[in-house]
């Protein structure tokens, strides 16, 4: 719930399993049971994530402080992860909203492409990664297809689904308030299905973050993904759980940011249950 | 009075087929005057919403005609503003964009159409609330904010499904004066649908009773008491037992269909 505020006792709760953890691995690396090929202790791992992090070159003052700063290698990787996600979902989403509107609002359009996206549907989009390839060859562009799939089909069902929710007493209102098919279209069918529409956006969301991670790990050589199947290579453990470890950040961030458009597009909502 | 605003001739609906069907509505006839408030009663499930959903252009009658100002409806219109029980404000608008949307799709220019809206919240008393959201508002306030959005078009008909139906009796007895006020100013011609026979006694010039199926006109009743009425005077109450016997037989009528329909099923 947004109401609820962090307060030192919920902090306090929520931190004691995960430090009690760090404490005890790290004991246990100290006390030379752990294999720090197979599981470097917490401190390595801290170590490598700061190295991960820093400039790569030393400071150059003809750049600025600030470009500097963000040179370092992680910050590239995520921001390639992040550039795709962004542009897959962007893709993958104003593809089906206007699919998902149409097919939700008509019945004839409905059936008209509804056998084809049940079959398209439960095929999982890491199942799309070879012919993605044959297609558009390594790079970015397999990578945004996959991702674009991946936000696509959660965002077009819960759209049609929304459509199809939407009280057919807001519609009487509208037309008894002089609106034609367009507005109705635009200002009552898409805002009443809203909720919906941004439930689905946000698990499309997640989706694609599962997919980017995966197809930088097959189709591109940069990007959180890569580095960590880079990393493997090296036998650096130590980088691939610190790499894994900002992926988990990076994903949080992005819901979190996904939740706070939620909550703002949908003050409005009784109950406002999408705030989680 | 020659040109009806309203006219509905030999209107039956039927809804369902074989051994499902209903007759909703029978052989209407009812020609209503412009600046006439008319109140439609009768017993639940007696065809009262049907006749307003036809008169609005939602769900055309299965036979007869119905005329809006000489022109045959066809299709929903703002001419013909309707108040919904449920009030069904659009949820994601504040106050005063629910107000302004017939305005603003109407592409009327904005400096007009906040004039128009500030006058609405003001005379309403909804001033304070114009940037809040539906739920945030109490049921009377909700209703207000529907008859505002209607009144916002200067709709010169105005149709109303039990709109006070939900909301307490002090509430209820202050919009109706609020209705009364807005009707008498602005020569608005009413169709107003409810259950209470004291509401329909207060407001109405002529009460008209619907038999239960079909639903068939049983009684069209002017109410001549001078305004502005009072509940307790003899005279309302004489015709209040008057028009509360011809609903209780229609009642009456009711109950024993429906302990029929359950002896069947
Ligand atoms: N869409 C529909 N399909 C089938 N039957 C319907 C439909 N709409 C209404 N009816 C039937 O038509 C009859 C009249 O319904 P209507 O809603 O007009 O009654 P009403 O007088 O408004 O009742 P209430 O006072 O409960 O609102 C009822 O018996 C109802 O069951
Ligand atoms: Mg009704």
């Amino acid at each position: 719930m947004a109401a609820r505020r962090w307060s030192t006792r919920t902090l306090l709760r929520g931190l004691w399993l995960p430090v009690t953890l760090l404490v005890a691995w790290q004991g246990a690396a100290v006390l030379g049971w752990l294999n720090p090929q197979v599981l470097p202790s917490p401190w390595q791992v801290l170590q490598r994530w700061w190295v991960y992090a820093l400039p790569a070159d030393p400071y150059d003052p003809s750049q600025s402080r600030l470009t500097w700063l963000l040179s370092g290698e992680l910050v590239h990787d995520a921001w390639g992860s992040l550039g795709r996600v962004l542009a897959g979902f962007a893709i993958g989403a104003v593809l089906a909203l206007p699919l998902g509107l149409l097919m939700g609002a008509s019945q004839r359009v409905y059936e008209w492409f509804n056998p084809l996206l049940q079959v398209l549907r439960p095929i999982p989009p890491i199942a799309w990664i070879p012919l993605s390839i044959l297609w558009f060859g390594l790079g970015n562009p397999p990578a945004i297809f996959l991702i674009a799939l991946g936000a696509f089909f959660p965002v077009l069902m819960n759209t049609i689904a929304g459509v199809r929710n939407v009280d057919s007493i807001y519609i009487r209102a509208a037309l008894n308030l002089g609106a034609n098919q367009r507005v109705l279209f635009t200002r009552v069918m898409l805002p009443a299905a809203m909720p919906y529409i941004l439930a689905g956006a946000r698990i499309g969301m997640g989706t694609a973050f599962i997919v980017v991670i995966v197809s930088e790990m097959i189709a591109v050589n940069n990007g959180l993904g890569f580095r960590i199947l880079e990393a493997r290579e090296y036998f650096w453990s130590d980088k691939i759980i610190a790499g894994m470890l900002s992926i988990g950040l990076l994903g949080l961030a992005i819901d979190m940011v996904m939740a706070a458009l939620n909550h703002h597009l949908l003050r409005w909502h009784r109950g406002q249950e999408n705030d989680a | 009075m020659s040109a009806a605003q309203i006219h509905i001739a030999g209107v039956h609906k039927v809804f369902g087929q074989g051994a499902q069907q209903v007759v909703a509505l029978q052989g209407i006839d009812l020609s209503i005057a412009p600046g006439q408030f008319v109140c439609l009663l009768g017993p639940s499930g007696c065809g009262k919403s049907t006749l307003l959903n036809a008169v609005a252009g939602f769900a055309p009658p299965t036979s007869g005609r119905i005329s809006v100002a000489g022109q045959p409806v066809q299709g929903a219109g703002p001419d013909r503003g309707m108040v919904f029980q449920e009030y069904a404000l659009f949820p994601w608008m504040t106050v005063e964009d629910n107000i302004g949307f017939g305005l603003k799709i109407r592409h009327t220019p904005v400096a007009e159409r906040n004039v128009t809206v500030d006058r609405l919240l003001q005379m309403l008393g909804l001033s304070e609330f114009r940037l809040r959201y539906p739920k945030d508002l109490s049921g009377g306030m909700r209703q207000r904010v529907a008859i505002a959005r209607i009144l916002a078009l200067d709709s010169p008909i105005l149709l109303m499904d039990e709109p006070f139906g939900a909301l307490d009796a002090l509430t209820r007895r202050s919009l109706q004066d609020e209705l009364l006020q807005i009707q008498a100013q602005w020569q608005k011609t009413v169709l107003f649908v409810t259950h209470s026979i004291d509401e329909a006694i207060y407001l109405a010039d002529r009460v008209v009773v619907l038999t239960y199926r079909p639903g068939t006109i049983k009684l069209d009743l002017p109410i001549a008491l001078p305004r502005p009425r009072d509940s307790s005077s003899a005279g309302f109450n004489e015709l209040k037992r008057e028009l509360g016997a011809v609903v209780m037989q229609e009642q009456q009528r009711h109950q024993q269909a429906e302990q029929r329909g359950l002896a069947i099923d």
